[in-house]
């Protein structure tokens, strides 16, 4: 079929299933967004600002495990997008963005809006294609969506020149590709996986070490039978909350530098590391020196660079969590004796009544923590929580309930403040049914606030509960502990009227101070359906703990901290 | 950990921009370039590209599954037992010993390559290590300009 090369954009973006894409028109892209004025295969939703429309579509991708897409124009488009390119391929999120290019004629002279899209985009994409010829486009967009979703996923960039989004070509959308350079192993290694499985046989501690792969893979539902089987304590990462499911008996928490007492002393203690889909992030291990001293370490991962890049490894196993967790279980059945583990869960145990995840309650101020403790009494398995960055994202992955994977989205790699507004419009989007909830700071959700109008304009009705503390949270809590309580540049007593600001968007904004205010208000804003703002006063000095100071070794916590 | 020295072959699409991700990987990740050489491979859609770096040994793991990851990479070799090569060219004045600088460049599998009114041009290609040797061997001569090919390895 001839088509031109916007056509093949839209046909492709079609084909693949895709049922909205984010973006945002510009010059060198107007003649695709003609294209999307008249079809009828997706809808777009225009953001007020590139950098949302990436956030909004890696929400999407997170939420339903469906590739995002995303549009932006050239130049100022394209740099405006490259945060979101950096959130989504830190964490391994699958998605597409299209750009658009000034004419080939023109690449390479400093045209108006033109800039190296491709250079600028490649340490943060897992692939990019500048395309030069309109008879590249259909394999090129092809390629891309299966780039982004097989293997460990990314995501992908596709910089058409504006010439090539006009001229006309064959149509000829391959149903299947082929790259003779780039083969995933997702099998694993028979070999290795029998030899993992001896190694848990023969443990005596073990620890399941759960990372975001697991949930990329979708594979949850077997790591808690891989977990239950064996009767095997585990421990989430950041990216993998929700995976074991609040309240597993066997689940001790999340690990790292805010990890609870038990998960950071089991990894401490541990004698063989089970690790699916983690990769060893300094903000779980420490000093890594002082890391997992006494164990053995399965790693299993479908990416071969994480194996071996920062601890070196006794059972390597490249593939996917699914597959190879699956073929574990096998390998185990009846094989294996949970009493072995028997006094290794009590120590556990001891460690978890010992040091709970706890927080002192207030009658005079709202804590943080009781404020997301509540979120999770009053819509717990119904929502999507979705966060920014700071203490607020710390508090929300320590005290909420998350019951599945994929109920919590955030940026766990890259750390993008101004992520969690947009990543939740993308998640209602995708999951309409769910109450979608972003828990985020005074600081942060400035940094795409203009979504509200976005929100208010399609009616997509995202809670955003402001934790609002009055600081850069996170980084005054760092003032605090390490540099002498100077609090430069991390006092925001300077406040926009969040409440006003809410509803001259088109949205509802709350001001909340008390615990009964609080219950009432989130059970109006979900009853209402438009987006709002809850402002929520908390307690100003409240910090995140337990913490493990950056360098220091894992089982180093600081459990409270005294003036 | 010791660095070690490693010859590193990778195998590529012959596509636009893909010597830029091979370098830009190894700027991003801070990872050693001594010699970078590229050329196509004859009858065929793929380059050979061959890098000397150096590394400890979990540098040198990183590196080769790093350019494994790069999608129109299609093979990374890192060779063990392998021939290496390398050239280069040596500017003299014409007013030095040139037969001395013949017998030199014979030793060193090359020769005189060019003569001028004012200079000649000689070449040497060998092991890596012996085009050192060469170069130090050319001082007494007062070379002008050298120019170094980078190395080519071939797997035994
Ligand atoms: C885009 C961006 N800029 C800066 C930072 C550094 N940073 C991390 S947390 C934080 C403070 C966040 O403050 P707020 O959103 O109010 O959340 P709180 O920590 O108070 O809960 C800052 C500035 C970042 N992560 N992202």
């Amino acid at each position: 079929m001839k088509m031109n090369g916007s056509q093949m954009v839209c046909e492709a973006i079609t084909r693949e299933g895709v049922k909205v894409v984010f973006g945002y028109p510009g010059g060198a892209i107007m003649n695709v967004y003609d294209e999307i004025y008249k079809q009828d295969g997706f809808k777009h939703i225009l953001n007020r600002h590139e950098q949302a429309s990436v956030h909004a579509a890696d929400g999407y991708a997170r939420a339903t495990g469906e590739v995002g897409v995303a549009m932006v124009t050239s130049g100022p488009g394209f740099t405006n997008a490259v945060t979101g390119l950096a959130t989504a391929y830190m964490d391994s999120i699958p998605l597409v963005v299209i750009s658009g290019q000034v004419p080939l004629s023109l690449i390479g002279t400093d045209g108006f809006q033109e800039i190296d899209a491709v250079g600028i985009s490649r340490p943060c994409t897992k692939h990019n294609y500048l395309v030069r010829d309109i008879n590249d486009l259909p394999r090129i967009l092809k390629e891309a969506f299966y780039l982004a979703r097989s293997g460990r996923p990314g995501p992908v960039l596709v910089d058409i020149p504006k010439d090539v989004t006009a001229e006309f070509g064959e149509f000829d959308y391959p149903d299947s590709v082929d790259m003779p350079t780039y083969k995933p192993s997702c099998k694993g290694n028979d070999r290795q996986i029998k030899k993992a499985a001896e190694a848990i046989i023969n443990a005596k501690k073990p620890l399941i070490y759960i990372g975001g792969g697991t949930v990329l893979s979708n594979a949850s539902e077997l790591v808690r039978e891989l977990a239950q089987m064996t009767q095997i304590p585990a421990v989430e990462t950041l990216m993998a909350r929700g995976v074991m499911g609040a309240g597993n008996p066997l689940l001790l928490g999340m690990l790292g530098m805010h990890g609870n007492y038990a998960s950071n002393m089991a990894m401490s203690e541990t004698d063989l590391i089970i690790s699916l889909g983690a990769r060893f992030d300094d903000r779980v291990t420490g000093k890594l020196s002082e890391f997992a001293r006494y164990a053995q370490i399965i790693h299993v991962d479908i990416d071969p660079a994480n194996i071996g890049k920062l601890v070196d490894v006794d059972y390597p196993i490249v593939g996917d969590i699914k597959i190879v967790v699956e073929k574990l279980i096998e390998q185990l059945q009846e094989r294996v004796n949970p009493k072995n583990y028997e006094s290794w869960r009590d120590v556990l145990k001891r460690y978890n009544t010992l040091h709970p995840q706890s927080f002192k309650d207030s009658d005079e101020v709202l804590k943080p923590q009781w404020v997301i403790e509540r979120i999770g009494k009053l819509v717990g398995k119904e929502a999507i929580i979705t966060s920014d960055v700071g203490q607020h994202q710390m508090w929300a992955a320590q005290h909420y309930p998350f019951d599945r994977a994929r109920q919590w989205i955030n940026s766990g790699g890259l750390g993008t403040m101004g992520f969690g507004f947009p990543a939740a419009l993308g998640a209602k989007v995708g999951c309409p049914d769910k109450v979608v909830i972003n828990i985020t700071g005074d600081g942060s959700i400035l940094m795409n606030m203009q979504e509200l109008v976005t929100a208010a304009e399609y009616e997509i009705p995202v809670i955003n509960v402001i934790l609002n503390n009055h600081y850069l949270g996170m980084v005054r809590q760092w003032q605090t502990f390490f540099y002498d309580k100077r609090y430069s540049e991390t006092d925001l007593s300077y406040q926009p009227n969040f409440k006003a600001l809410a509803e001259a968007c088109g949205g509802i904004g709350y001001d909340v101070t008390t615990k009964e205010e609080f219950d009432r208000v989130l059970l109006e804003a979900i009853e209402r359906k438009k987006v709002c703002f809850i402002n929520v006063a908390i307690d100003r000095l409240e910090n995140v703990l337990p913490m493990v100071p950056a360098g220091g070794a894992l089982y180093n916590m600081m459990l409270e901290h005294k003036d | 950990m010791e660095n070690i020295r490693r010859v590193i072959s990778v195998i590529v699409m012959n596509e636009s921009s893909v010597l830029a991700r091979v370098t830009a990987l190894f700027a991003g990740r801070g990872y050693n370039i001594d010699s970078l050489t590229v050329a196509p491979i004859p009858q065929s859609n793929f380059s050979h590209i061959t890098i000397v770096t150096k590394g400890d040994k979990r540098i040198i793991e990183q590196i080769t599954k790093q350019l494994n990851k790069l999608v129109p990479v299609f093979k990374v070799m890192e060779h063990e037992e392998m021939i290496e090569k390398e050239m280069v060219m040596v500017k003299f004045s014409v007013k030095e010993r040139l037969s001395d600088i013949a017998a030199l460049c014979g030793a060193y599998n090359g020769g005189i390559v060019n003569v001028g009114p004012d200079i000649v041009i000689a070449m040497a290609a060998d092991e890596p290590r012996r085009i050192e040797h060469f170069l130090e061997a050319t001082q007494i001569f007062n070379p002008i300009e050298v120019v170094r090919g980078g190395v080519v390895a071939i797997e035994r």
